[in-house]
């Protein structure tokens, strides 16, 4: 009664004309027996079972009859002993309906397996796995219960102290390889904020499969939602209807209205609130008026609703590696100037290779956060191509990045951590003894020339054994120490692509040509200083197994030097098509 | 009334009021009296040098990045630190400039997006001080920057190497600079051999401008295996070949 007037008002389930009428009166069997089930007399003019499976289905999921109510006698009964369905669920039937505890990732052919731990005074099931949950096993249930219940159950004591340990290196796995701000949310989740990481992960959608792999290969099963606001991909991930839920932004609310009540994180009391008034789905929340929503579940509820909608901001108390160096000032006074700035960074910086100096290590990576008032956090980060202490050096990689911190109102507490850290012992001061003055450290060069144009643009080219032109010269690490290549004749232009020669003038197999056009320019040839044959290379692409190029250096008569190729040998036909081009310009 | 004679003293005095240089920097020599006599004992090593291709093909452009390649390389084994090329482009050849002296483990390359990246790139690395010599590639240089640069080098000691692409505006020389000397370069035809082949590179390198000195255009043999550059030797009567007549090497 009480939840008819308080929830939102529902169709009443429709009568349903049921194919053999319970009412003895109304009894459709004639008199006189020569009943059976089944008969034809009994069917004719009534819907079969399947029609009224069909319309069954087709009535929305609150209106559907129980199975009962098809004049099915022999329906099984539930289980006296299987509880933990509440009366609100049990009313509600069909497969429609959301899953009301958190979903259990099951494992196949595995033994039932359930964790017990002491719950006041009595060892209570606190976990239970995908069998156990089949056989009907549930959380709560007295660890007596349920060794009565199933004989070859696997009964493990709870460590919860061990899990938690794992969660916080998982965090910290996490914080090294997928992003930034990770958050342990205990007993079994984290929060990972993507914000800004996704592509570096191939997508939202590769970026689950990829942490479910990392998980599986770890010997875990995980379950992986993607939402606009933590709350709800917390809800998602532990009552969303698959192992992989990815919520398109915007999607927040049609996400997250279907899931039950409990998927809020809300404390007990609430939840017994809820299931009082009548309030199972997170949909059911919506409607309610604030003031009388809050009086009722507790502000608590009202202010987790808010969270999983976006309506209120949730903060992000980020794991941090608590081996990892770091340094920290809080000032008296917000700042904003860029000297200020940078005068905090080198105390900090001061500090920072204090500690690094007495541990032993070489920063890679530095992360600065800086605080602002209005609650805001900015954050700058230096990499190094090698481990370094140097304050210096590291003072002018952070003073490039200063135009990046937007003070806002002022900027009032400073941490710095060293992200990634590599042994550096002492170094030999051979240069500096012999009376050098300046130490010449290529590492710093390149710190300093990839803080303006990226890692990825500041290189060494390498040798590559080959004989092809465009494969000769790979690019390589900055700080590598590369070999050399033999001494041929050699341009210092290369063009990207050989550039075809017309009107060529040569004498086949063995002459440079006499005279070509190349840009729209005849060029009559003085010299030349060839043919040096390069041949394909057949282990690489099919194409190549006959091909082969001859090289020419020629001169022209306005002085230009420039190499030549011919496609082809000249004599067979299928070494190339006898094309001229050009490649590149020697000096 | 005859003028008296002015003391070397005073010519001193006055010499350094019209030519405010300083002349007690660090010069790194070519090693060839006929250009360092004229550019007083060589380039200036804490300047910026600039260089251009004397017309839009691309061999003066390969000539003028060689003659630079060849500084630098000079520098690199003077030193034994190494040499930053910042370019935009990327058909630069590293195999080629091996060949004049700047081995692979000599050379860093920056690859800046464009000519205001590559200007702040080469700035930085000049500030550092850790190459000993920083080459850099751009077509449109303005004034501003280039004085940001003399500057930095003068402070680092190190030369700067500009190689002043061609663009539309035509001759990069004809923009104003700060550059301490404005080199043209243009290949020009080899010597021709005794027999087939294509001889040693020779260009025309002129010196546009310099700072307290004079212009001069000078016909040079490329760089060597370690980027020195050489004066032809004296064409002997008879040895030439006749115009015209081709010389290949089979």
């Amino acid at each position: 009664m009480r939840r008819r007037e308080l929830s939102a008002p529902r169709p009443e389930p429709r009568v349903l004309e049921l194919p053999v009428d319970d009412d003895p009166g109304a009894c459709s069997v004639p008199r006189g027996g020569g009943w059976r089930p089944g008969a034809r007399w009994a069917r004719d003019g009534l819907p079969d079972r399947a029609e009224v499976a069909r319309r069954v289905a087709a009535m929305p999921a609150h209106a559907r009859p129980p199975m009962r109510e098809l004049g099915r006698r022999s329906e099984a009964a539930e289980h006296p002993f299987r509880g933990g369905r509440d009366a609100s669920s049990s009313e509600r039937s069909g497969a429609a309906a959301p899953p009301v505890s958190p979903a259990i990732v099951t494992v196949p052919d595995a033994a039932p397996l359930v964790l017990v731990a002491k719950v006041g005074r009595q060892d209570k099931v606190v976990a239970v796995c995908g069998t156990a949950a089949a056989l009907g096993l549930t959380v709560g249930m007295a660890a007596t219960h349920a060794r009565a219940l199933v004989s070859d159950l696997d009964m493990r004591p709870a460590e919860p102290e061990a899990d938690a340990g794992l969660l916080n290196r998982l965090a910290l796995l996490a914080v090294r390889r997928w992003t930034p701000t990770v958050m342990v949310t205990p007993p079994d989740g984290l929060w990972l904020d993507l914000t800004g990481a996704v592509h570096l992960h191939g997508g939202e959608e590769r970026f689950c499969h990829r942490l479910r792999a990392l998980c599986r290969r770890a010997g875990y099963t995980a379950r992986v939602a993607l939402a606009d606001t933590p709350g709800a991909a917390h809800a998602l991930a532990r009552y969303g209807a698959d192992d992989v839920v990815v919520v398109p932004t915007g999607g927040t609310l049609a996400a997250v209205s279907p899931l039950p009540v409990a998927s809020l994180r809300l404390d007990p009391d609430a939840l017994g609130a809820a299931r009082r008034f009548g309030f199972e789905a997170v949909a059911d929340l919506l409607p309610v008026a604030r003031g009388p929503l809050a009086r009722r579940l507790g502000l608590a509820a009202v202010l987790r609703l808010d969270q999983a909608l976006g309506a209120a901001a949730e903060p992000v108390t980020a794991v941090t590696d608590p081996a990892a160096p770091a340094a920290e000032r809080r000032l008296l006074e917000p700042i904003g100037t860029a000297e200020t700035i940078a005068q905090v960074m080198a105390d900090l910086l001061g500090d920072l290779v204090a500690e690094l100096r007495a541990r032993g290590l070489g920063a890679r990576s530095i992360v600065m956060t800086a605080e602002r008032v209005d609650g805001g956090e900015q954050r700058v980060a230096v990499g190094t191509s090698r481990a370094t202490r140097d304050a210096e050096h590291l003072m002018r990689l952070f003073r490039l990045r200063i135009e990046r911190v937007d003070p806002g109102l002022g900027l009032e507490r400073f941490a710095m951590v060293a992200t990634l850290t590599e042994p550096l012992d002492a170094t030999p001061l051979g240069a500096v003894l012999a009376g050098e003055v300046q130490v010449r450290d290529p590492a710093r060069l390149v710190d300093v020339v990839a803080g303006r144009v990226g890692q990825r643009s500041v290189y060494r080219v390498a040798p590559v054994e080959s004989h092809v032109p465009e494969r000769v010269a790979v690019r390589t690490s900055s700080v590598a120490a590369p070999g050399s290549w033999p001494s041929w004749p050699r341009p210092v232009r290369l063009l990207a692509r050989p550039e075809p020669l017309s009107r060529v003038v040569a004498l086949l197999p063995d002459h440079p040509p006499r005279r070509f056009e190349w840009r729209g320019a005849m060029h009559a040839v003085v010299a030349g200083d060839g043919p040096e044959r390069v041949h394909g290379e057949w282990w690489r692409r099919a194409g190549e197994v006959w091909a082969s190029r001859d090289y020419w250096r020629v001169e022209v008569e306005a002085g230009g030097r420039y190499w030549l190729f011919r496609r082809g040998d000249g004599v067979r036909s299928d070494t190339g098509d006898l094309s001229w081009w050009l490649h590149g310009v020697f000096a | 009334m005859r003028p008296t004679p002015l003391q070397p003293p005073f010519l001193d005095r006055l010499r350094a009021v019209a030519c405010p240089v300083p002349t007690d920097h660090r010069l790194s020599p070519f090693g060839i009296p006929a250009l360092d006599g004229r550019l007083d004992g060589g380039l200036r090593s804490g300047a910026l040098h600039e260089a251009a291709p004397a017309t839009g093909s691309l061999a003066d452009d390969a000539a003028a990045t060689l003659f630079l390649a060849g500084v630098a390389a000079r520098e690199a084994a003077d030193s034994g630190a190494p040499v930053l090329w910042v370019s935009a482009r990327t058909d630069l050849y590293a195999p080629g400039l091996a060949q004049a002296g700047l081995a692979a483990a000599d050379v860093i390359y920056a690859e800046p997006r464009d000519d205001a990246a590559a200007l702040a790139v080469a700035e930085d690395a000049v500030r550092d001080g850790t190459p000993c010599a920083v080459v850099l590639e751009a077509s449109r240089v303005p004034m501003v920057a280039t004085r940001r640069l003399q500057l930095a080098a003068a402070d680092a000691d190190l030369p700067v190497l500009l190689l002043r692409r061609r663009g539309r505006g035509g001759d990069p020389l004809g923009e104003p600079s700060a550059a301490w000397s404005r080199w043209r370069v243009s290949a020009v035809p080899s010597a021709p051999l005794p027999v087939a082949g294509v001889g040693r590179p020779r260009w025309t390198v002129e010196l546009a401008r310099r700072r307290g000195g004079e212009a001069f255009s000078l016909v040079l043999e490329g760089c060597d295996a370690t980027g020195r550059l050489a004066v032809p030797a004296a064409a002997v009567r008879g040895t030439d070949a006749p115009a015209g007549a081709f010389r290949a090497a089979a």
